[in-house]
């Protein structure tokens, strides 16, 4: 039937383009003048954009304090391995419950908002984490966070990897980001994400033709917090230490910049674009002037103000213009 | 005698101090098309408002096939299967005309926290979606999104919408808002098509085309019904002849 939705497939081209570019990262990173544990940073902000996204592309719901649960999770690996004695599987699987249940907790409080109230309210519980963070000495250390987080070898039972090396880590990583990009593509494109983007687009509706909605916010909050745990467990690894900074402002900011300008308001793969160029940004231009992040923010008003959806948006309509083919609905395609 | 299909019984709303509905009252058989009837601000919509669950009312009973549903909220009054439209129209505007109305069937309600599988492949789903926008006379349009529609399609897919959730009974509020005849025109036949496969409420300004539809009509003013009866008995009503002369 020609109307019939589109199906999603399993995985797309681009999940395999992205894992290939970053899988043969180690052979050319250096070559081009930047170095592997770069890669390691895009993939982590990869994968906490990604499930950022979520909520934010798809719930249209703008959580302006995520930093916090990112922070939950580096905290939460490091506790798991300093205090606990965890291995590498437990730490992770630890991180993410830890970020899932703080991520369900404030969701309880804020679920029932949408729009700004919901934005200052995950700003608020953001600062709370983050002053936690600071304060609760004995058991994160406050200012100066944890330390001597060890790199622990990776046992897949048949076979074990030292984490040691920064191109060991970026294999690590970029695995991670492949199972959680699976993961999310499946979810948005499931009946669950169906009535997700509905929800974003009109509550009211979604509630008369018999959706919970609140039961919906609430789990894209949780969901996306685990996610956020998970990218935080993995930068902790690959600092080897957690500390407040990872859950202030700042962090939560970077990762709304990212996905605005990567597009994920209109692309599934925006964030992807968004935490690259991000990042990228950040160490070349960082590289001539102190003051880059005021150059990110003019282009990010630029974007904003020219081109709300962002790189993947531009893309889009480039492509749109070379194949000109009747103009079909879809969104997040 | 069989008990009505939904039963209304001195409801009652206010706002502020500011009384909308006052012992307002309504029997739906099954089957029929209950017309509702009343000048601007009477409290129609008030009226949908509150057996649809959006308001609580401050006084009164629902109940649906026997069932008390008073004061629930929208969505376990929509899953007893009551759909609604909306006098101004609520769709999902970014998405395609299919997915309108596919969001809203029972199936996917029943797997709304699947998270693995391609909504895409729901086939019972789609299924329903695409008989609903072809009920509304929209199959063409199905992969248009909404927001692309013009305001008649938008209106007939306003009721897809509430169609593809399989109701019971179908509230319809001011369907040909905003339409010109001929759009009346298709709404009118729309509504016929479906008589005896749901029963319907249905609010509406203009008389003719309610006269013509309904089986029964209620006619609201300043939130209290005034008159009721076939639409033969209350022609000959003084209020509704004096607002038929000026309309
Ligand atoms: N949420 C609200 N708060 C305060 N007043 C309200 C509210 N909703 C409706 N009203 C008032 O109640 C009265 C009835 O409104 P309602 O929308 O039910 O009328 P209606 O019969 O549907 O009119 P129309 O034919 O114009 O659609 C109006 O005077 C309106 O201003
Ligand atoms: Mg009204």
């Amino acid at each position: 039937m020609p109307s019939a939705l589109a199906r999603a497939p399993l995985i797309t081209p681009t999940h395999v383009v992205v894992a290939l570019l970053f899988a043969t990262a180690p052979w050319w990173i250096t070559r081009i003048g930047l170095y592997p544990y770069l890669g390691v940073e895009i993939l982590v902000w990869m994968i906490f954009a990604l499930g950022y996204n979520l909520l934010l592309g798809y719930g249209g719901l703008p959580s302006f304090g995520h930093g916090a649960f990112f922070g939950v999770g580096a905290y939460a690996f490091g506790l798991a391995q300093l205090k606990l004695g965890t291995g590498l599987w437990s730490s992770l699987g630890l991180a993410i419950v830890a970020a899932a249940l703080a991520g369900a907790l404030v969701a309880a409080f804020i679920s029932h908002r949408r729009g700004i109230y919901y934005a200052l309210l995950t700003i608020a519980f953001g600062q709370v984490f983050w002053f936690v963070a600071v304060k609760w000495h004995s058991v994160t250390g406050g200012e100066d966070g944890l330390l001597n987080v060890k790199r622990p070898v990776l046992d897949l039972g048949f076979a074990a990897f030292p984490l040691a090396s920064n191109t060991a880590m970026l294999e690590f990583a970029l695995a991670a980001f492949v199972v959680v990009s699976i993961f999310l593509w499946r979810l948005v494109h499931s009946p669950y994400g169906r009535v997700l983007r509905a929800i974003k687009q009109n509550e009211t509706r979604a509630a008369f033709v018999g959706h919970p909605v609140w039961l919906y916010k609430w789990s894209a909050f949780t969901i996306s917090c685990a996610v956020a745990g998970l990218a935080g467990a993995i930068f902790c690894l690959a600092q080897q230490s957690a500390y407040p900074n990872v859950m202030s402002l700042h962090q939560s900011g970077f990762v709304v910049m990212m996905v605005l300008v990567g597009g994920g308001l209109v692309s599934f793969w925006g964030p992807v674009i968004g935490a690259i160029f991000f990042i990228l940004a950040r160490d070349l231009l960082g590289a001539y002037t102190e003051a880059w992040l005021l150059w990110y923010g003019l282009l990010f008003m630029g974007l904003v103000l020219f081109k709300p959806e962002g790189i993947a948006g531009a893309w889009q309509s480039f492509r749109a213009r070379m194949t000109p083919s009747p103009k079909e609905g879809g969104g997040l395609a | 005698m069989s008990q009505p299909l939904l039963k209304a019984e001195g409801l009652a709303k206010r706002f502020g101090d500011r009384v909308v509905l006052q012992d307002v009252g309504l029997e739906v058989e099954e089957g029929e098309i209950h017309g509702i009837m009343g000048p601007n601000g009477a409290g129609k919509t008030t009226f949908f408002h509150v057996l649809t669950g959006q308001h609580k009312p401050d006084a009164g009973r629902v109940t649906f096939r026997g069932e008390d549903i008073t004061g629930l909220a929208p969505r376990e009054i929509a899953c007893r299967g009551i759909a609604r439209s909306f006098q101004l129209m609520n769709l999902f505007d970014d998405e395609t005309a299919l997915v309108n109305t596919m969001v809203a069937t029972p199936e996917m309600r029943a797997r709304g926290f699947d998270l693995f599988s391609d909504a895409a492949r729901l086939e019972a789903a789609t299924e329903r979606a695409q008989r609903a926008l072809a009920d509304v006379g929209l199959e063409h349009q199905a992969s248009a999104r909404a927001k692309g529609l013009s305001y008649g399609e938008r209106r007939a897919l306003e009721i897809g919408v509430a169609l593809a959730s399989d109701p019971k009974l179908l509230f319809l509020d001011e369907p040909t808002a905003g339409l010109g005849a001929e759009g009346t025109e298709r709404i009118a036949k729309l509504i016929g098509s479906l008589r005896r496969k749901v029963t319907i409420v249905l609010i509406e300004h203009d008389m003719r085309f309610l006269f013509g539809l309904a089986d029964r009509i209620a006619v609201v003013h300043w939130g209290q019904v005034i008159a009721r009866g076939t639409p033969e008995a209350l022609r000959a009503n003084p209020w509704v002849q004096r607002s038929s002369l000026a309309a």
